[in-house]
């Protein structure tokens, strides 16, 4: 049923097919106009028309004040976390072959909280530009032990997820201790600190985050887009893959780097937001079928736009309050793994 | 496998070591702690109360916490043993597979949009989450052609667990006023509970030991396999509904007098296992015995890593527990 395009260089190939470009494009313009939307909701409503006036700079001066220093950081920040955590899950998935794994439920996702909350607590002085280093390290020191442990001759995907869910527990708890115990002002910094343990998006600014998170995302989804075609090997299980001639263990490695790098990245400035990992390479699959080359751009696209609809209904209905938006991607997130349980039935 | 007390003297005086160990863990855990109390004053609050200071210490916090720690640890384990007897899997706990947090998310619920109050209004909440989540994971557990797989029921488990804190941590930092309160709570602590908070729960949770106690024999048959323990007249229906109900009532009590504490529901049964084989009437008591000596200690414990704060007991056993679990987890997975 699919008509293919294929892009061809000297050493390299890319093909994808017709509906897969339609489905990007037809998300892409999606998220536009859910973005225009958000901009414009909130306390005070902005008209879409008035929003794109501003964003061209032809708007009136407070809406444009609004818009460029308020709503549009935090849009931004859900688009790269959203499409970040996406994009994580979606690797993970392929190298652990468990549909329904994600860098959450693993630990990895611990693990950079882990790292962000050292960085809170005993790197106050330092710039925040590291916050991210700090957390991805955080994640990297939870992959590679939860690797370590689960290895045993190989690395089964089944030990990888039950080290995975027990390591996860443990980095949450080892958490809570340095929050509770630490020796800042208890309540304000705690509450802080478990907002960010909840994923959440609020108060965030351009230079401190948005200039902060761009240019790791810049660099990892490419980079993930171009591996991608390695999944679709990885896919077929070790055997299958080495006589095809594919460096297996390489590449995965490879690929886990990526994953790890992309959910700590995300981790550091969006928080330990739960399921976007595991529910938006399902939908991508759904859209595009199996192929990698499909699931990686709309995956990401399909996560930016969880966390932007999530963000939008954590800030405005029930305001004043801001929930943190990680509460609505689990309150989405847990009815949506029950279906893929119940789907895994037919197949598992 | 090789267990450590092979004859039936053995494990009856190893059984009595751990209950001298648990009288002693009870008062270690009334003496020690930012102000050590000596024997004496111990003593004279149980026989003669005078309304000192260290005596009103020792009536209003210590030994309710002491209490609270010993039932709480008691409850998980044989809760955990009853669930691995059940899923069949050796890493069912009440924390992995959800029902703490579950428990938790009631009362917190409960308490935010409810108004409800008072301790047991909280701890039928936390009988009703529990309940609420054990069926919830067992069914989700179970669908598929091949029934209960441990990596489908403890996915199933995980992910009701990130969905539950994530749910109860967003209302508790909405909520604002009592979030000091709520957290030692919410991460699993038994310091600062009041006597009533024991005495609300604690009649279910006694009624549900001595019924783990009774469904030993019946365990026994059930872990067989269904197929074998129908086969010699078990109707296993009634013994897995009893065991579940005994589950919820003794993991939603630990819960609303602790909070969600993790892996002493793990731990205990596979060291009982250990000690004693897999004879159900032998390892039950063992559990609740060696249940309420680990968390005892675990709460001794707590209270010196970050002298003079406290370190909620919740947090310790999380980190003692991750070897442990990680050993289940290579073991179980080696198939």
């Amino acid at each position: 049923m699919n008509r293919w395009y294929t892009f061809r260089s000297r050493n390299h190939s890319f093909q994808i097919s017709r509906r897969t470009l339609l489905v990007i494009s037809l998300l892409t313009v999606v998220n536009v106009i859910v973005a225009i939307l958000c901009v414009g909701l909130g306390s005070q409503f902005i008209r879409p028309d008035n929003v794109i006036r501003a964003i061209f700079g032809f708007g009136d001066p407070v809406h444009s004040m609004i818009i460029f220093s308020l709503r549009m950081p935090r849009i931004l920040i859900a688009i790269l976390v959203g499409a970040a955590l996406a994009v994580s899950g979606a690797i993970l998935q392929g190298i652990v072959r468990n549909p329904l794994t994600s860098p959450d439920m693993i630990g990895i996702t611990g693990g950079a909280s882990l790292g962000t909350v050292m960085f809170i607590i005993f790197f106050s002085g330092v710039s925040v530009r590291f916050m991210p280093l700090s957390s991805i390290a955080g994640a990297f020191g939870a992959a590679l032990l939860i690797y370590l442990l689960a290895y045993r001759r190989g690395v089964s995907p089944l030990r990888l997820v039950l080290v995975g869910i027990g390591m996860a527990t443990a980095l949450t708890a080892v958490t809570y201790m340095l929050i509770l115990t630490a020796s800042f002002t208890p309540t304000a910094v705690a509450v802080k600190a478990f907002t960010f343990m909840t994923g959440s998006i609020y108060g965030v600014s351009w230079e401190r985050d948005v200039l902060t998170l761009l240019p790791w995302i810049l660099v990892l989804l490419p980079v993930a887009l171009f591996y991608a075609r390695h999944l679709n090997v990885q896919e077929l299980g070790d055997d299958i893959a080495e006589s095809v001639g594919s460096s297996v263990m390489r590449k995965r490695t490879f690929l886990l780097i990526v994953s790890v790098a992309l959910a700590g990245a995300a981790v550091s400035i969006g928080g330990a937001i739960n399921f976007i990992g595991l529910m938006a390479p399902h939908i991508a699959r759904k859209l595009v079928g199996p192929a990698f080359g499909g699931v990686i751009p709309v995956s990401a696209l399909i996560g930016s736009l969880i966390l932007l609809l999530s963000d939008l209904v954590a800030r405005t209905a029930f305001l004043p309050l801001d929930i943190p938006a990680g509460v609505f991607t689990a309150a989405i997130g847990a009815p949506f793994f029950i279906y893929l349980l119940y789907q895994s039935r037919k197949t598992a | 496998m090789d267990i450590l007390l092979s004859t039936r003297k053995q494990k009856i005086y190893f059984l009595l070591i751990a209950i001298l160990l648990l009288g002693a863990g009870i008062v270690c855990s009334v003496g020690f702690g930012v102000k050590n109390i000596s024997w004496q004053t111990i003593v004279n609050t149980l026989i003669h109360f005078d309304g000192s200071q260290e005596q009103l210490i020792i009536k209003t916090a210590r030994i309710p916490r002491a209490l609270i720690a010993a039932i709480a640890g008691a409850s998980l384990a044989v809760a955990g043993a009853l669930m691995q007897g059940i899923t069949r899997n050796p890493l069912s706990s009440p924390s992995i597979l959800g029902i703490n947090s579950g428990a938790s998310f009631f009362i917190v619920m409960g308490s935010a949009f409810f108004g409800a109050a008072g301790l047991s209004t909280f701890a039928g909440l936390a009988f009703l989450g529990a309940a609420f989540t054990a069926i919830l994971v067992y069914i989700l557990g179970s669908i598929g052609t091949d029934g209960l797989t441990p990596l489908k029921i403890t996915l199933a488990g995980a992910a009701m667990t990130s969905f539950f804190s994530s749910l109860s941590l967003g209302i508790l930092l909405t909520g604002g006023q009592t979030f000091d309160q709520v957290l030692y709570w919410f991460v699993g602590s038994v310091s600062g509970r009041d006597i009533s908070i024991f005495n609300a729960a604690f009649p279910y949770m006694a009624l549900a030991l001595l019924g783990a106690m009774v469904l030993g024999k019946h365990m026994n048959v059930l872990v067989l396999g269904e197929d074998i323990a129908a086969g010699l007249g078990q109707k296993t229906i009634y013994i897995k509904l009893t065991a579940g109900l005994v589950i919820i009532l003794l993991a939603g009590g630990s819960v609303s007098m602790a909070g969600p504490i993790a892996f002493v529901g793990i731990i205990i049964p596979h060291v009982s296992r250990y000690l004693v084989g897999t004879d159900y009437r032998w390892v039950i008591p063992y559990c609740a015995i060696l249940g309420a000596d680990l968390l005892l200690a675990a709460d001794i414990g707590s209270r010196y890593i970050a002298f003079p704060k406290e370190v909620p007991v919740g947090i310790m056993t999380a980190i003692l527990g991750v070897p442990f679990f990680v050993y289940i987890a290579r073991k179980g997975g080696r198939n």
